[in-house]
């Protein structure tokens, strides 16, 4: 390689590390996204500049257009409720080009070349299926009859050991064209796809950490392939972020990575049930007990979004600061469907970051709160977490809600959680239940907030 | 460049990867998600090298997908994480423009 592009990608190597360092904070992480693009501009221009052949120029500029103006559109037109599938998607397609890329190169290669090409396939179109089928099913365009799962984890076992045993069989007898390769992909890509659809919702977050981490992986194998350190450097540092990720999200369900790839759910333990009384209460009682609290925590979980009651959350804390009230938001790793989406949900709300408090953050201060406004989250409020040790939630790291003064959960109606547990939450004496849609019922907090004025 | 460099290189971007991406916040997370996907479409620059080399449809067609996949999967992904990450505003900032 050229020593100039040598040193231009060592620079857009450079940039792509100090770019995701700026992502460290929310103050300076647009500026990092922008190191990031600034990064890929210098390697695509190096690439361009210093390509050993020009042939079908044309045409690679007509699908490059194509591909920035689909992309351009469907970030533009995304909404941030959908941020899981439109992540998952792009995911997918980064897997599927490191793969096409690999076996574009592949045919007549031998020795370790060979091997990695087949490797880059394999993981590239494992990862293309997966995300594929995780878009699907949080578009909700497919849905999954649970009484299947065995089988078709079996299945996708199956094939991918058959694509293992294949990609063997074409390294170690050194023939094979673009058909052996497409079979290989095609093959690889339907093992991906078996093994993700019987994952359910919650389990989202930790498969699409996982995938992002493969996709990495396979730009980084595509790297070993072209002898291109910076596709290493790159799909390395993807690789990390996805591991990172995977296992936080495994540590915040307290779910291993097996189980949630094996099982589709947490281990089924005696489902405790708590003994004691609900005890509903009124909207204008909610509004004085919010209105007169010093220290405000609310607790937001999927169920907010899925009511699309985020507007109406910052319409109660800006009335609640209107009266001296401090509102913090306490947000557990696992509040939504990828890593960190109740933040962008609030974000999009207008909630300012310094209010967005992660777990470990807000615990202590549970103690000196006045009132936890619980909003659409059941399971990372349960204190059984803490307490039962026959529950299957025991050892969940969780929001200690039931350290606050009051508890105010709100509620559709008294139905369990999705580990099958009751909330002994919400027969504390502490608790009290407003039941009702959760947009409705934030709609006649603000209208109660209002009056008080 | 020999294998056994580039298996330095990938480990010493495994160590710098994880040390910067510990220390991303998880209030972070989504946008960290998104950029490090638009970061895969880096594989981009390996699409351009083969669709400006094949020889043959068979392989100019495979090549040309690699090359819609990734600037898809790179635009996106740059695009949405500048999106995600102008909504994120502090206090201060949030109550200038109110």
């Amino acid at each position: 390689m050229n020593p100039i592009a040598q040193v231009l990608y060592m620079a857009s190597a450079t940039l792509f590390v100090l770019g995701v360092r700026f992502l460290g904070s929310p103050a300076s992480a647009r500026s990092g996204n922008r190191l990031l693009a600034i990064g890929m501009l210098l390697a695509l221009g190096t690439t361009l500049a210093f390509a050993p052949h020009y042939d079908h120029v044309v045409w690679v500029a007509l699908v490059a257009l194509l591909g920035s103006a689909i992309g351009v559109v469907s970030a533009r037109r995304v909404r941030m409720t959908a941020m899981p599938q439109m992540v998952a998607f792009f995911n997918g397609l980064g897997g599927g080009a490191a793969a096409l890329v690999a076996a574009g190169g592949w045919p007549g290669s031998s020795g370790a070349a060979s091997w990695l090409a087949l490797l880059t396939m394999v993981l590239g179109s494992v990862s293309f299926g997966g995300s594929i089928i995780a878009f699907l099913k949080l578009q909700e365009w497919i849905r999954v009859d649970l009484r299947m799962a065995l089988g078709l984890r079996l299945l996708g076992l199956t094939v991918l050991a058959a694509v293992v045993a294949g990609a063997v069989y074409l390294a170690t007898s050194g023939h094979g064209g673009i058909g052996a390769a497409l079979g290989v992909m095609a093959a690889a890509a339907a093992g991906g796809a078996l093994l993700t659809l019987p994952i359910g919702g919650a389990d989202m977050p930790v498969v699409i950490s996982l995938l992002n981490a493969l996709t990495g992986l396979s730009a980084a194998a595509t790297g070993f392939v072209l002898q291109n350190q910076l596709l290493i450097i790159a799909g390395t540092l993807v690789g990390a972020s996805g591991t990172i990720l995977t296992q936080q999200m495994s540590r915040a369900m307290h779910r291993s990575l097996m189980n949630v790839i094996w099982s589709g759910k947490a281990a089924q333990g005696e489902a405790g049930t708590a003994e004691g009384t609900v005890q509903p209460i009124t909207h204008d009682d909610t509004a004085m007990l919010l209105r007169y609290a010093k220290k405000v925590v609310v607790v937001p979980g999927y169920g907010l979004a899925v009511a699309r009651a985020q507007l109406e959350v910052k319409q109660v804390i800006d009335l609640l600061n209107g009266f001296g009230v401090e509102v913090l938001f306490g947000i557990h790793p696992v509040a939504g469907r990828m890593p960190g989406h109740m933040n962008v949900l609030l974000a999009e709300a207008d909630v300012a970051y310094d209010q967005l408090w992660e777990m470990d953050r807000i615990n202590p201060r549970f103690r000196d709160t006045d009132v936890v406004l619980v909003v659409g989250a059941n399971d990372v409020t349960n204190p059984a977490a803490r307490t039962q040790t026959g529950s299957p939630l025991f050892g969940m790291p969780i929001l200690n809600v039931d350290e606050a003064r009051h508890v105010v959960v709100l509620k559709r109606s008294m139905g369990r959680g999705f580990a099958g547990v009751d909330n002994p939450l919400y027969v504390d004496p502490k608790t009290r239940m407003l039941f009702g849609d959760a947009k409705h019922s934030l709609g006649a907090l603000v209208r109660e907030l209002e009056s008080a004025q | 460049m020999s294998l056994i460099a580039e298996i330095y290189i990938f480990v010493l971007a495994v160590l710098a990867g994880f040390q910067v991406i510990a220390k991303v916040p998880s209030i972070l997370h989504t946008p960290l998600m998104s950029a490090t996907n638009a970061i895969h479409g880096i594989i981009l620059v390996g699409a351009l090298v083969l669709a400006f080399s094949v020889h043959g449809t068979a392989a100019l067609v495979i090549a040309l997908a690699a090359v819609l996949f990734a600037s898809i999967n790179l635009v996106g992904g740059f695009v949405v994480t500048d999106r995600i990450l102008a909504m994120f505003r502090s206090e201060r900032e949030a109550g200038r423009s109110s």
